[in-house]
């Protein structure tokens, strides 16, 4: 946060020299933009390990939440306030919200400590290596990425104007001079996605709905009642209403 | 204030941007723990005097100021208890981790004109996002305890937050579209001047949706009518039943600075952020946006202004607290899924379209030809010297493309 407050100011040349206490110069040397970055991609990478080597389903939740976190700690450094807020708000908030409240009603006791065999450990190394190995090849082949730019990242850029225009099929990124349609907007991917994503409410509601009994009693009506709380997790209701009765 | 330093006592840039970020971090984390103080005692009178008692009466004089602190104290001198089956570290770091997530939502959010932790430009965002993180503790707290009081009231508060989140956020879409933009700072600007101008009066549909957020929001604090997740009368006390001490107080720091932190969030949305009913400044000539001493002195003012809303509402939160019966876990959710919801829905849709009809508002509610377009007429005055930030200039050099392209 306090690195993007400060683009690009604090890289140790243009400190000034004038008639500071000397118990402060150390913070004259640090980089903070770079010492910020390595504090959340080392957060986010120390928690991703965690998650696998964790044998509790809550603490690798837990865990998760943090690496995730720190993800969106590095996207608000890069000054990509948007995609930091939706980070946030997606994976650390949403997902997690829900996987917790599934897990921890849901889980029965061979998974809530997970024991995962001599085998799974290879087979799951062999993949994670692997991954890595095609990620660290195609992250090395950009040229672009391979110095360090001097230039700090701007903050101040607004980010959320272009992408809402863009999704309405406005590209205002783009130099007003060329040919409309060459590149345009994304209204058709946004109106799909709108529409998947009514299709997938209208499919969990109908799911989740009460079933009509024949013969309504007063303990089934409460229990109904109790089962209304999940509706907005859609087909995890289930579990949460055995769960409410128990 | 970094340029400040830097342009009037000569500071050096990484010093200046160091002493900023330090004290925004340490007024914003007096702002939630001395708010939480005040607002402890301020709950204890008011609960007292709805119930006909006179609450504490003797504690540092005759109101019983001090009686928060003395509170304080006895926490502190707590023993930090654990039950035996708890998950050590889970149980130790959730009250952190409500508190990290209320004093986060703190950073964007603009208590005046530039006093603001950090300008975000999707602060509407970034503070709902953070705000249902809070969540999360309380659900680590109730997994963690090993205790089916827990259990059960961390059940009901994840279900609650998760469904509330929904009609909450289609609240606070409305004045992002009134305003064009995610940013707090330009939606509190564009409220400046007479109380008509306020979001809450801009139409009928404001005024609705205004009553929608703020039951929404008493919901995502876990306030009564809606704190299923610590009922006392049937879950002991709920998610937090077996902390106590430092711990357990972290919670209701955490829950006291969320409370002021939806207030503010409602302030700055609909009642005009730090821009008082009558824009006194604005009358006496003073503009907030320069940098000498009467600027400040106008900022100083607005944040006073907002201080006040925010406490105004945090004492009507109170005021509902102590006045309401508890609902039932159905009647929470009957209340989310079938009255906010469509409520919000309606209302989101009629904003539209009075936005699109009558763009004026609704005191100024001439028809469109008739008078000029509300942008104008708000933000005439705004542009003083230095008054207007770079964000801005984006969302506006974005309208002749509009007006290109659209057929």
């Amino acid at each position: 946060m306090i690195a993007v407050m400060a683009p690009g100011v604090l890289a140790p040349g243009v400190v000034g020299q004038g008639g500071m206490p000397w118990g402060l110069l150390p913070l004259a040397a640090v980089n903070w933009h770079a010492a910020f970055f390595m504090l959340f991609a080392a957060l986010a990478c120390a928690c991703a390990v965690a998650v696998v080597l964790a044998d509790n389903v809550v603490r690798m939740a837990f865990y998760l939440v943090l690496s995730l976190g720190a993800t969106a700690g590095l996207f608000f450094l890069a000054g990509a306030e948007f995609i930091g807020a939706m980070q946030l708000m997606i994976y650390v908030g949403g997902t997690l919200v829900l996987l917790v409240f599934g897990v921890m009603l849901t889980a029965q006791a061979p998974f809530v400590a997970i024991k995962p065999s001599s085998g799974d450990k290879v087979l799951a190394g062999m993949v994670g290596a692997a991954l890595l190995a095609v990620l660290l090849q195609a992250a090395f082949r950009v040229e672009a990425w391979r110095r360090p730019s001097v230039a700090a990242p701007v903050a101040a850029a607004p980010s959320a104007t272009p992408l809402g225009m863009a999704l309405l099929g406005i590209r205002v990124d783009e130099p007003p001079s060329g040919a409309v349609g060459t590149r345009g907007g994304y209204l058709l991917p946004f109106e799909i996605v709108s529409v998947h994503l009514l299709v997938v409410l209208v499919g969990a509601a109908y799911l989740a709905r009460a079933k009509r009994r024949r013969t309504p009693r007063s303990i089934d009506a409460a229990a109904s009642a109790v089962s209304v709380q999940e509706r907005p997790a859609g087909p995890a209701g289930v579990p949460l209403a055995s769960g409410g009765r128990r | 204030m970094a340029a400040f330093l830097i342009n009037s006592l000569g500071l050096p840039d990484w010093l200046a941007w160091t002493v900023t970020a330090v004290v925004a971090a340490v007024l914003i984390l007096h702002v939630i723990a001395g708010g939480a103080l005040v607002f402890i005692w301020a709950e204890r009178k008011i609960a007292a005097r709805i119930q006909d008692r006179l609450g504490p009466t003797r504690t540092g004089g005759r109101f019983g100021w001090l009686q928060s602190l003395a509170d304080g104290i006895k926490l502190l001198a707590k023993e930090d208890l654990m039950p035996e089956g708890a998950d050590g570290l889970l149980f130790r770091i959730a009250p952190y981790v409500s508190f990290c997530a209320s004093f986060c939502a703190f950073i964007a959010l603009p208590f005046a004109f530039d006093f603001v932790g950090q300008r975000l430009n999707v602060g509407v965002f970034f503070v709902v996002a953070v705000l249902g993180l809070e969540v999360f503790g309380v659900i680590l707290a109730g997994y963690a305890s090993a205790s089916k009081w827990s259990l059960f009231g961390a059940m009901r508060e994840a279900a609650q937050v998760v469904s509330y989140e929904v009609p909450l956020g289609m609240c606070v879409v409305v004045p992002v579209m009134l305003a064009g933009s995610m940013d707090l700072v330009t939606i509190a600007e564009k409220q400046g001047g007479w109380f008509t101008s306020w979001y809450l009066f801009h139409d009928p549909f404001t005024f609705v949706i205004f009553w929608v957020y703020v039951t929404c929001a008493v919901a995502s604090v876990n306030r009564a009518p809606f704190d299923l997740a610590e009922a006392e009368s049937e879950l002991v006390a709920g998610f937090h039943t077996e902390y106590s001490g430092l711990r357990w107080s972290f919670f209701f720091m955490a829950e006291y600075g969320s409370m002021f932190l939806v207030s503010a969030l409602a302030a700055v949305l609909f009642l005009g952020g730090w821009n008082g009913p009558i824009p006194v400044a604005r009358l006496l000539g003073l503009s907030e946006g320069t940098g000498d001493t009467a600027g400040y002195f106008v900022r100083l003012l607005g944040c006073g202004n907002l201080l006040l809303k925010a406490t105004l509402g945090v004492l009507i939160m109170m005021w509902v607290r102590w006045t309401l019966p508890r609902l039932r876990i159905d009647q929470v959710m009957t209340t989310c899924l079938k009255y906010c919801t469509p409520i919000a829905a309606a209302m989101f849709a009629g904003a539209m379209l009075w936005q699109l009809a009558l763009p004026g508002g609704l005191i100024r509610g001439l028809p469109a030809w008739l008078s000029r377009p509300a942008g104008e007429v708000r933000e005439g005055w705004l542009e003083g010297p230095g008054g207007l930030p770079a964000g801005r200039g984006g969302a506006r050099a974005a309208s002749p493309s509009v007006v290109r392209v659209l057929p």
